[in-house]
């Protein structure tokens, strides 16, 4: 009995006390956060404009032929944002990486910015999709009602549909955020010290697996419990016009 | 009559949805002043006629012709002249996600750039004319039927409008709610308040209108004051019609 507590000691701080590697994991966890933040930053803000783009089109292009030089731009832009939406959702992440790294970045190896890029990337083609089906939730007369008062289409979006479109997303918004934070631990197949390189690194120096992986795994844990908190919260207080 | 008395007026209006014609070539004259009532049955087009007034709906062809100006001329700016038409919706369709006060002053505030408190006063106001000034701080969710059609014809009041177009703003509202409504839009006339009304209640359109326009497969079939409309109509399609909803 005694020799199973020491071996469990010895192992606890083989993983976390020698050479400090709780310190590594803490680095790691920064890497993880700093990539997860401004990732998610990226694939609203693209995610946002190509689903404007998208329903746009939708709204005012089917079923009628293009007039203006305007109808033409949305048509190709509409067609550009489904080829990258397509690419995006088609291929995976970690490819996209490698190729982010290895070839568009080839020459300065910035690997922080290579994986903030290509998350927010790959996070804005899914979350395009999300905020479009939430554009389209809204109720047509919401958006007759506005025009009649004299909106035009883009105030109609800004005061109307966006803020509606986006209390009826939230919750698959918040799933992929959950997503992306957990996408994120492939970064170490670019040289990326993330929080899942560094538990994967600590078990193949200690030869100790238990510890670091579980630790590992209930770090993430506790981001996703976390994330999901915050999101409940502003859930509710989004919620407070439904009686 | 003089013609600068004419708010409206529509030349040959025809409207198709694909290969459905829904209006065949509509004339219409609407005066300030004037309570244009229009009834027929559902699919007549006549919900179609009312929102090509405003271009919520795009004619294939014809000109609507509103304070002498063209607007399905594409260089016309259509929000202006709908600043100026308000309307009404069988749904309602208040903003959810607003207060009541919130609805009645976004159009004032962001469009005739009327400061917060001005654009609020004159909402409070009229508010208080439809007896629901204690519901400024509610949801839209909060109310009634009836009570969300008042506010969303007090919305389209607050952008001062020359005129009102009302499409079955009765029709979703539960038998006992209909009169508050009803009560409101007839104050409204008695006010001078230029109107189409798209409806199902005659009561309305004999006691209110100035014009009672009767539409069928996209044409209008007879039109008259309430008194000739009513007790001698001349179409066969209209005594039929009337012999039904009477």
């Amino acid at each position: 009995m005694q020799d199973f507590f020491d071996s469990i000691a010895n192992s606890f701080t083989k993983t976390f006390i020698t050479d400090d590697r709780w310190l590594q994991l803490l680095s790691g966890l920064g890497v993880t956060i700093q990539i997860t933040i401004f990732a998610a930053i990226i694939g609203v803000v693209i995610g946002f404009l190509i689903a404007i783009v998208r329903s746009t089109h939708d709204l005012q292009l089917s079923g009628k032929k293009c007039r203006k030089f305007s109808d033409y731009a949305l048509k190709v832009a509409n067609f550009l944002c489904n080829i990258y939406i397509t690419v995006i959702r088609g291929t995976p992440v970690v490819i996209q990486l490698m190729i982010m790294y290895f070839i568009v970045f080839a020459s300065s190896r910035e690997g922080i910015v290579a994986a903030i890029l290509s998350f927010g990337l790959n996070s804005g083609a899914y979350v395009a999709e999300i905020v479009r089906s939430g554009i389209m939730s809204v109720d047509k007369g919401q958006f007759e009602a506005s025009r009649s008062i004299g909106f035009n289409y883009k105030s109609t979006m800004l005061y109307v549909i966006i803020p509606q479109a986006f209390k009826n997303i939230l919750p698959a918004l918040g799933n992929e955020f959950i997503v992306l934070v957990k996408e994120t631990s492939v970064a170490g197949y670019v040289a990326l010290h993330d929080l899942t390189y560094i538990g994967n690194l600590i078990r193949s120096r200690t030869y100790e697996a238990f510890f670091p992986l579980i630790t590992v795994a209930l770090i993430y844990l506790i981001i996703v419990l976390l994330l999901s908190f915050l999101l409940k919260k502003l859930e509710r207080r989004l919620r407070s016009s439904d009686h | 009559m003089t013609t600068d008395n004419v708010l409206i007026k529509v030349e040959n209006l025809c409207k198709s949805f694909g290969e459905v014609e829904v209006l065949k070539g509509i004339n219409a004259e609407i005066k300030k002043g004037d309570v244009m009532v229009v009834i027929g049955a559902s699919g007549s087009g006549k919900s179609t006629f009312l929102r090509c007034l405003n271009l919520l709906e795009e004619p294939t062809s014809g000109k609507i012709l509103f304070e002498g100006t063209d607007i399905t001329d594409a260089s016309v700016n259509i929000n202006l002249h709908r600043q100026k038409m308000g309307m009404v919706f069988q749904q309602f369709n208040l903003f959810p996600h607003m207060t009541i006060l919130r609805n009645l002053t976004i159009g004032p505030t962001k469009l005739l750039k009327q400061s917060k408190s001005e654009a609020e006063q004159n909402a409070i106001k009229l508010l208080e004319r439809v007896g629901l000034a204690d519901r400024a701080n509610a949801y839209p969710s909060q109310l009634s039927g009836g009570q969300k059609q008042r506010i969303a014809i007090v919305r389209a009041l607050c952008m001062n409008p020359d005129v009102m177009l009302f499409d079955e703003p009765t029709s979703a509202l539960d038998p006992e709610m209909v009169g508050e409504v009803l009560e409101v839009m007839k104050q409204l006339a008695a006010e001078g308040m230029t109107m189409v009304v798209v409806t199902h209640e005659m009561g309305f359109a004999r006691e209110v209108g100035t014009d009672i326009v009767f539409v069928d497969e996209g044409v209008i079939v007879e039109q008259g004051s309430p008194k000739e409309f009513f007790e001698n109509p001349k179409s066969p399609r209209l005594k039929d019609f009337l012999s039904k909803v009477l």
